[in-house]
């Protein structure tokens, strides 16, 4: 019997595959989506269960113990955390699968340092699978405690980018000596250098672009568990890996390409901060409206655009924006929202959230079919969102936000600002938006600003 | 050991089969897909075990553990998250169903 068991095992991985593949197709489209985690979920459990099969293993504690405790924390955390701090979730949980396959990529390289044989390309891969997976794990963490607010500024330095690439060419270089020379001491300085390395470059980035760069990380892990896969000789690693590698790579510049920006500029070309974001205070002054004045204004007027942003998400004030929008039909008034690609903090985000509070699908419009439509618009209600809505992306070519694509609220007939203070958005860039005519600030946190919307609709 | 070129092969194959099913995702979909796909590679997980399941040194054995787990917390928690998002657009429906009986009455 024994003499089959791995061949079973070979088979089951295949089968993982498979169900790794069939997963992510059907993930990909709205109707089956729900579907597709399932499938890729139980080619997980398949997968797992017959690694415990595997010839030769000892140290099955351990294993155990590793395995429960962190699905277990894992698993409350990710019931637990609010539909608001997703993406920094899966930056975390995208860093631990970066970190999984670097550890293993030391080990197996730990192996050869003590005299253990290894051909060129196994040890290459390997090297460069430490490489990745180190920078996508100190990554991936900086990226969620920028999200997370615990880090909360950028931190750069003059000459910030050539130290970078200097570095980085020294730890790949040092890499290189390393394939050459394996013994302990390298490979422990060459894994730092790429643990440092992923601190270093992300450290710079600021917040708007931090969507791609997790991304980037994704496809990173997914490139490092595919290399580490051929190392260890283990389809299912290799073929998933290398799915969600190229996989991750497209959507990464699906991103790039909604926001107008190239991968390499979110990486080397920090965003926002200094002055030259276009003009600064002698735009005028801002206006600021009352609730109950705001609420009359869109009461009376035919069509209202929603454009809803991050900071509705943060004061989870999207519930009573539904609450406030089926007021606003029942007076008769035509309610859409206009979502961003990259509204939230990442592309579709916002539309999860709106999902969640049971907004339905044909009262959001993209973009590109919204933004013809703002001229006819009576009221823009814009809700948490700052740079999405930058007339300098479109107008400003000395703007470091220049030719990203923008929702031009500011063609709408009247423009209603919910924000919470008077302060730049995420990119850290002055908004002339908020300086125009028609323009009225209603200053305070999404959710008490809806409230006394919903309160002034209610008095009519 | 694996063949060298063969897995070349399936690395340039399974680099296609991923562009090819991106490709055409909505907009919608960006963010609970890349949390599927951060799922997907959680597969790390099983290399981690086979890996920690042959370390004989007590480096080997920490190293091995670390990789558990952080694979584990990979494959569990990118599971849960995913789950959670696309749960919301099965609901969705259900809901409206439920509100339009509601305006109707």
């Amino acid at each position: 019997m024994s003499e089959y068991i791995p061949l079973l095992i070979k088979v089951a991985y295949f089968v993982a595959a498979v169900l790794f593949i069939v997963g992510l197709r059907r993930m990909s489209a709205p109707g089956t989506a729900k579907g597709g985690i399932i499938w890729a979920g139980f080619g997980m459990v398949l997968a797992t269960l017959i690694t415990f099969l595997t010839p030769h293993m000892g140290n099955y504690v351990l294993i155990l113990a590793a395995l429960v405790s962190a699905t277990a924390i894992a698993w409350i955390s990710g019931k637990k955390v609010a539909m608001t701090d997703m993406p920094q979730m899966v930056a975390l949980y995208n860093g631990m699968g970066g970190g999984s396959a670097a550890f293993i990529g030391a080990m197996e390289l730990y192996k050869v340092s003590n005299g253990h044989e290894l051909s060129a390309i196994p040890m290459s891969l390997a090297l460069i699978g430490v490489f990745i997976g180190a920078i996508s794990l100190t990554g991936s963490l900086i990226a969620f405690g920028k999200l997370q607010g615990l880090i909360d500024k950028r931190y750069t330095f003059p000459g910030q980018n050539i130290f970078n690439g200097i570095f980085a060419l020294a730890v790949i270089g040092f890499g290189i000596y390393t394939f050459g020379h394996m013994e302990a001491m390298n490979l422990w300085i060459f894994f730092g250098g790429a643990l440092i390395l992923g601190f270093l470059m992300t450290l710079p980035i600021g917040g708007a672009d931090m969507p791609v760069v997790i991304s980037l990380y994704n496809a990173f892990t997914g490139l490092a568990v595919s290399f580490e896969g051929y190392v260890l000789g283990n389809w299912a690693m290799i073929v998933a890996g290398m799915l969600v590698g190229a996989a991750g790579t497209l959507l990464t510049q699906l991103m790039a390409k909604a926001m107008n920006r190239s991968i390499a500029n979110v990486l080397f070309g920090s965003m926002g901060g200094d002055d030259s974001g276009g003009a600064g205070g002698d735009q005028g002054e801002m206006k600021e409206i009352e609730g109950a004045d705001a609420a009359i204004m869109m009461a009376f007027a035919e069509r209202v655009v929603i454009v809803p942003g991050y900071g509705l998400a943060v004061a989870q004030a999207q519930h009573k924006l539904w609450e406030m929008t089926q007021l606003l039909t029942e007076n008769g008034v035509d309610v859409k929202f206009a979502i961003h690609p990259v509204a939230g903090r990442m592309p579709g985000h916002m539309n999860v959230l709106l999902a969640e509070a049971g907004v339905p699908y044909d009262m959001i419009e993209d973009m590109e079919d919204i933004n013809p439509q703002f001229k006819q618009t009576d009221v823009a209600l814009v809700i948490g969102a700052n740079d999405v809505v930058n007339p300098a992306a479109r107008d400003d070519p000395n703007s470091s936000i220049y030719g990203m694509p923008i929702l031009e609220t500011d063609l709408a007939k009247n423009v209603i600002v919910i924000k919470r203070g008077r302060g730049t958005g995420f990119a850290g860039i002055q908004n002339g938006l908020f300086f125009k005519d028609n323009t009225k600030m209603l200053f305070g946190d999404a959710q008490d600003a809806i409230g006394e919307l919903i309160t002034g609709l209610k008095e009519l | 050991m694996i063949d060298g070129f063969v897995a070349v092969y399936v690395f340039m194959l399974a680099a296609f089969v991923g562009n090819e099913i991106i490709s055409k995702v909505p907009v919608v979909l960006h963010t609970p897909l890349m949390s599927g796909s951060n799922f997907i590679h959680g597969i790390v997980l099983v290399g981690a075990m086979v890996a920690l399941g042959h370390a004989t040194t007590d480096l080997g054995k920490i190293f091995g553990f670390i990789a558990v787990f952080l694979g584990a917390g990979n494959a569990a928690g990118g599971y849960v998250v995913t789950e959670r998002m696309l749960e919301m657009f099965k609901t969705k429906k259900k809901k409206d169903v439920k509100k339009d009986e509601g305006d109707k009455k």
